[in-house]
């Protein structure tokens, strides 16, 4: 049997009576109070999320950005110290390693904050092709990371107003952290990075600020309803950026690994297509479960702010157009849903 | 609200968390606490269809959480004569009030004597016990 890794903030949850589940050879909080209510908690107010599985790696050197510029999809040298952006390690194939958010920390340095799942794959991807002047390190195990998400976070934390994908250095509450713009939650909010010795401070100072504790459960319903993927369910080396929708996240006018591919795929256009969906009967959409007219469901969940039963899949591409009827075979029975555009939930005030 | 963890001494109950109300040859049938609490805030009751006949130890519905399904497990054959459709339209009452407006179904008994072969509130909670 394999042992599961612990957080920093472990025995934090364990106190707060956070149902723990294994994820991604991890033990991580599931909930708390329970999904729904912490779902509205990040929707309405804030909410505070212990992602200290994730992986961070760093990438150092002269030739960091030559690197970096040549294995992930996006263009690093747009990023300036200070600033942030969301990119893809891809394959040859123009399929997704892993997503991730790439910090530049100085012009020589790079910080990657990568999926759970992936750090082993990431970091050994990365040091296979390292370049002489570019050094990669795991620095995961030296780190707590804590996402603060929600209208209020940004108020209950005491910042000022800094714009999405910034990164700033701060104290809160006397404990030093690299607070970074950026979230997995459709709203606006925080990541705080901090010495792993220092994430229960960090994770007390931020629930006495007021946010309420969030688990994994509200994590993926959050990121659902605003359409983000999840590697490993909607995003995988199997599926190409074009066809997932992530275009926008390919600087196809510059070299890096299969960007020839992703220029192909773009120009003949995707076979398919992953779409979002909302039921438009009582069911709720399961990862798996089979599209009648053509695919299958890699999200589903029910959408606490919309109360329906919401999803994405991947489709034949002329059936990606909002508006298209699809059949989602909900163990057996056959139940109606509708593509529509992404995101699936956006803010009233912001129609 | 969730309810306090109980186990009412006046249920039968069937080990895979499911409770029988039995009233001559009909019985009420719905999940317990701890099937409730396992599976979080419900937010989907897929019931039986009414007039549908349901088998002892068989699926006769789902009860879904946000993160989870779960079949519900007919502790006693029967006819269904009613689909509680206060938990179809709000299936959270299983989750506040599992033993009383948080039933799934009422039957009518094919063979009332398959009771007696369910488990009385000090066995069940022996099974519990062993979770």
């Amino acid at each position: 049997m394999q042992t599961l890794q612990r957080t920093p903030i472990h025995d934090r949850h364990v106190a707060l009576g956070a149902r723990m589940v294994p994820f991604a050879g991890w033990e991580m909080p599931v909930q708390y109070a329970g999904v729904i209510p912490e779902h509205r908690a990040v929707r309405n107010d804030c909410g505070v999320f212990d992602v200290s599985h994730m992986g961070e790696l760093e990438v150092e050197g002269p030739r960091a950005a030559e690197l970096l510029q040549g294995l992930l999809s996006n263009d690093v040298d747009r990023v300036q110290v200070g600033g942030a952006q969301y990119t893809l390690l891809t394959n040859e194939r123009g399929g997704i390693v892993d997503d991730l958010i790439v910090y530049r920390l100085e012009d020589f340095r790079f910080l990657l904050i990568v999926n759970a799942s992936n750090v082993q794959t990431d970091y050994e991807w990365l040091k296979e092709r390292e370049l002489r002047g570019s050094d990669v390190r795991d620095i995961s195990d030296e780190c707590a990371l804590l996402a603060v998400q929600g209208p209020r976070s940004i108020e209950r934390l005491g910042l000022d107003d800094a714009p999405a994908f910034t990164w700033a250095r701060r104290e809160i509450d006397g404990v030093e952290c690299m607070v970074n713009r950026t979230g997995y939650t459709g709203e606006r909010g925080v990541e705080l990075l901090a010495a792993a010795e220092d994430g229960p401070a960090l994770w007390d100072a931020v629930l006495e600020r007021g946010a309420v504790p969030c688990g994994l459960g509200a994590r993926d319903t959050l990121r659902l309803e605003v359409c983000y993927p999840l590697h490993g369910n909607d995003i995988s080396p199997e599926t190409d950026a074009i066809s997932a929708g992530l275009g926008w996240v390919c600087a196809l006018d510059t070299e890096f690994t299969g960007a020839d591919e992703l220029r192909r795929i773009k120009a003949d256009g995707p076979e398919r297509r992953l779409a979002a969906f909302v039921m438009r009967e009582k069911a709720i959409p399961r990862s798996g479960m089979a599209i009648a007219e053509g695919g299958a469901v890699t999200s589903g969940s029910l959408s606490p702010m919309l109360d329906v039963g919401i999803g994405m899949g991947y489709v034949p591409a002329e059936l990606a157009q909002r508006g298209t009827s699809l059949t989602i075979d909900v163990r057996g029975r056959p139940r109606r849903a509708e593509v529509v555009a992404k995101p699936i939930y956006k803010r009233e005030e912001s129609r | 609200m969730a309810a306090a963890e109980t186990y009412p001494d006046d249920l039968k109950y069937h080990a895979e968390h499911d409770w029988a109300r039995v009233d001559g040859d009909e019985a009420t049938l719905g999940i317990t606490w701890f099937a409730q609490d396992a599976l979080g805030e419900l937010v989907h009751y897929e019931p039986p269809e009414e007039g549908q006949t349901i088998d002892k130890d068989q699926p006769y519905g789902e009860v879904e959480s946000v993160k989870a399904v779960s079949d519900v497990i007919a502790p006693l054959s029967g006819e269904v004569l009613e689909v509680n459709a206060k938990v179809v339209a709000e299936p959270e009452v299983v989750n506040e009030d599992p033993y009383g407006e948080g039933w799934l179904v009422r039957i009518r008994l094919s063979d009332p004597s398959e009771a007696d072969a369910l488990l009385d509130v000090e066995a069940y909670k022996q099974v519990l016990a062993e979770q």
